[in-house]
């Protein structure tokens, strides 16, 4: 166990380069004069950005430019977004706080929404309960995120005006929230409009943002729960033919006990390891999701930029999130490996 | 196999637990064969709704130029390209429903019929040229790891990891922004202004990993098969092997994974140009019309035919391809279901 999570970290380092070269190849993509721009914030003459070349090594050989890049990427230096007016890095760590908090919360209803449909779904095998879901499930899957945020916009927030249509906060709050007198006191500014509130006892602005993310949160988890309802309703059937199931049930158990201390636990070991999937589509959800919303995160930025064709910002932001998609998957590994005795990893 | 005869077993003893009926005794279904393919297909009605779904887009998309003609006055768009949509004065705003244009206009004023109907075509393009060349890439890559095995085996499935460890659209998306901002110039240069290559290339450079493992997987449990080390003593080379022998005997299953992803793909596919780069502006493609929403959302609610009309095509492409996927897959292997 120990040794398969050592192994892990240290395949860890050469993932990480592999990442980092894979991103530098399509950094290379671009001419040396397109990719000057990033380490210079003025509109440069063409004498300017010969100079400029020369300077930052852009006529170098590839692999002496490709350690130049990463040795500035370890630095923390990204280099100048175009679009977003500052640098990549800390335009960054300003914008997550809003994504993370997004994904949090849309986590929570998806995987208890998610389990408790599937395993009803299983336990009703062919009846209707499970055609039904089966039926919602397919139609989840085959819905794009998108439409489905768009279609939700279009009922909840342009019809009925149950929801403000975008944006993370009302006027004044967000200009409470922004002020100097939010971030005075002892509570420290995570950045998640929900939880600054709760940590200032700020009812009004805690009310706020959550129903500002309502239909963000709605588009998010939904979706993914049709995924997830499937994964847990057939491995839950799996475990239910299994031959423990039918001896527990012959020495006298009742049904209930057996679902709930026999197949319960057993069936959601396997739905753990789409936790690195659901990552990855909490990770690409967050960008649709923030952009249909207008919500200021890591996404909506991402795709913003991509769309004006900041290849800088865009890079940037893509190795950040491989790198949380690495390190979540870690997590989802190790945590399989460590609540399965079954599994022994040498 | 011994390993599939069980499986078919417990299978068909299930499922005869689930009809109340008496489990065949012996004969285990031959799972692969084509006619039992066939027959469980037209066998549920989900299955049959798929089907008869696909087939009514098929019909469309080869009907195309019949449904919706271009109008002779359209000289700078469809009279010039096909695929580009008809478009009725440069204002910057949509026109609902009318006579003169069945699903609407656009806020770039495209008529939204035209698009739908062309846009079938388009799905169906893009849907199978990402995953015939994903495929192409991904067989390449297993079936060189699995036969080989050893450092290549290891040196190669690292790079799966590698192309992995990002979020599959925005690894797509970012692909995609470095081609349209200066990095696809020879692309350019090689398909003309009105390709849908930037689009398709980046969901193939990030698709294809998912094949290459299920392949590679598959390889594994056959190469040392008897037949396999026959042809060795035979002394046949490695490609011939690899080609004759490996690749017939586990790619079938590869093979209807992946054709059934295309509902998945085309997704993908219409949410790179709801990003706004995905097809060139104004050729007809459902993602691209349910894009040009973004611009009025606002007014989100007057303008419901734009996101409506496209938004059902491409849900029910994708739903026609999942309900005969959801039967293959059953059909195929029971256990790959699990993965979702």
């Amino acid at each position: 166990m120990t040794s398969y999570i050592i192994r892990r970290l240290l395949i860890l380092p050469i993932i990480l380069l592999g990442v980092t070269i894979l991103i530098f190849a399509m950094l290379s993509q671009l001419s040396p004069g397109q990719r000057v721009a990033m380490y210079t914030r003025e509109v440069a003459s063409q004498e300017n950005i010969e100079r400029l070349i020369v300077q930052h090594g852009l006529d170098k050989p590839i692999y002496v430019q490709y350690f130049h890049w990463l040795s500035n990427v370890a630095r923390g230096n990204l280099g100048f977004s175009k679009t977003g007016g500052e640098p990549v890095f800390e335009m960054f760590v300003r914008l997550f706080p809003a994504t993370l908090e997004l994904a949090l919360l849309s986590t929570i209803p998806l995987i208890a929404l998610g389990i408790w449909l599937g395993i009803l779904a299983a336990l009703n095998h062919n009846k209707w309960p499970d055609q039904i879901l089966r039926v919602v499930s397919i139609i989840g899957t085959s819905l794009p995120l998108f439409v489905f945020a768009l279609l939700l916009l279009m009922f909840f927030a342009a019809r009925l005006r149950w929801f403000p249509p975008g944006d993370r906060l009302s006027l004044t709050n967000q200009a409470l929230v922004d002020s100097a007198a939010w971030r005075a006191g002892w509570a420290p500014v995570t950045g998640m409009y929900t939880l600054d509130a709760l940590l200032r006892g700020n009812v009004a602005v805690f009310l706020d943002a959550l129903h500002h993310l309502v239909l963000p949160v709605t588009s998010l988890a939904a979706l993914n729960c049709a995924v997830l309802l499937r994964v847990t309703r057939s491995s839950m059937l799996d475990t239910l033919r299994q031959d423990y199931i039918r001896t527990a049930l012959s020495k006298g158990l009742s049904y209930r006990t057996v679902v709930r201390k026999h197949a319960r636990p057993n069936a959601l070991l396997p739905v753990v390891t789409v936790g690195g999937l659901m990552l990855v589509a909490l990770l690409n959800g967050a960008a649709i999701t923030e952009t249909v919303y207008n919500l200021p995160g890591v996404g909506k930025r991402f795709v913003a930029a991509a769309a004006n064709l900041d290849v800088v910002t865009v890079l940037g932001f893509v190795l950040f999130e491989g790198v949380i998609l690495i390190l979540g998957n870690l997590v989802v590994d190790i945590l399989y490996a460590t609540i399965d005795p079954r599994i022994r990893l040498g | 196999m011994p390993d599939d005869e069980k499986i078919a077993r417990e299978r068909a003893l299930a499922d005869a637990h689930d009809k109340q009926v008496d489990p065949p005794p012996h004969r285990a279904v031959n799972r692969r064969s084509v006619r039992y393919v066939v027959g469980r297909l037209l066998g549920t009605p989900a299955s049959i709704l798929g089907t008869l779904l696909l087939i009514a887009f098929g019909a469309i998309a080869l009907a195309a130029p019949v449904l919706a003609p271009c109008p002779p006055d359209q000289k700078i768009t469809c009279q010039q390209h096909v695929y580009k949509v008809p478009r009725y004065g440069f204002k910057t705003e949509p026109e609902a429903p009318s006579a003169a244009h069945r699903f609407g206009l656009t806020p770039q004023r495209n008529d939204i019929y035209y698009g739908v109907i062309w846009g079938t075509r388009t799905a169906f393009k893009a849907g199978v040229t990402i995953i015939f060349l994903a495929l192409v890439l991904g067989l390449t890559v297993g079936s060189i790891a699995a036969y080989y095995g050893g450092w290549i085996d290891e040196v190669l499935m690292r790079i799966v990891e590698i192309f992995q460890a990002f979020p599959y659209l925005l690894a797509a998306l970012t692909l995609a922004t470095v081609l349209r901002g200066g990095g696809g110039d020879w692309l350019e240069d090689l398909m003309g202004p009105n390709s849908i290559a930037p689009a398709i290339i980046p969901l193939v450079a990030f698709g294809w990993m998912g094949y290459a493992r299920l392949v590679r997987a598959d390889i594994l449990s056959v190469k040392e098969r008897d037949y396999v080390a026959a042809s060795r003593a035979l002394g046949a080379g490695d490609g011939r092997i690899i080609l004759q022998h490996i690749l017939p005997n586990s790619i079938f299953p590869v093979l209807v994974v992946a054709s059934l992803d295309i509902g998945t793909v085309v997704q993908s596919f219409a949410a790179l140009a709801f990003f706004g780069l995905g097809v060139p502006k104004g050729y007809a493609d459902w993602g691209q019309m349910i894009a040009s929403a973004r611009n009025v959302i606002p007014t989100i609610g007057r303008d419901w035919y734009i996101v409506v009309y496209p938004g059902i095509a491409l849900v029910l492409f994708s739903l026609a391809w999942n309900l005969i996927g959801d039967t293959v897959r059953d059909i195929l292997d029971p256990r790959q279901s699990r993965e979702g």
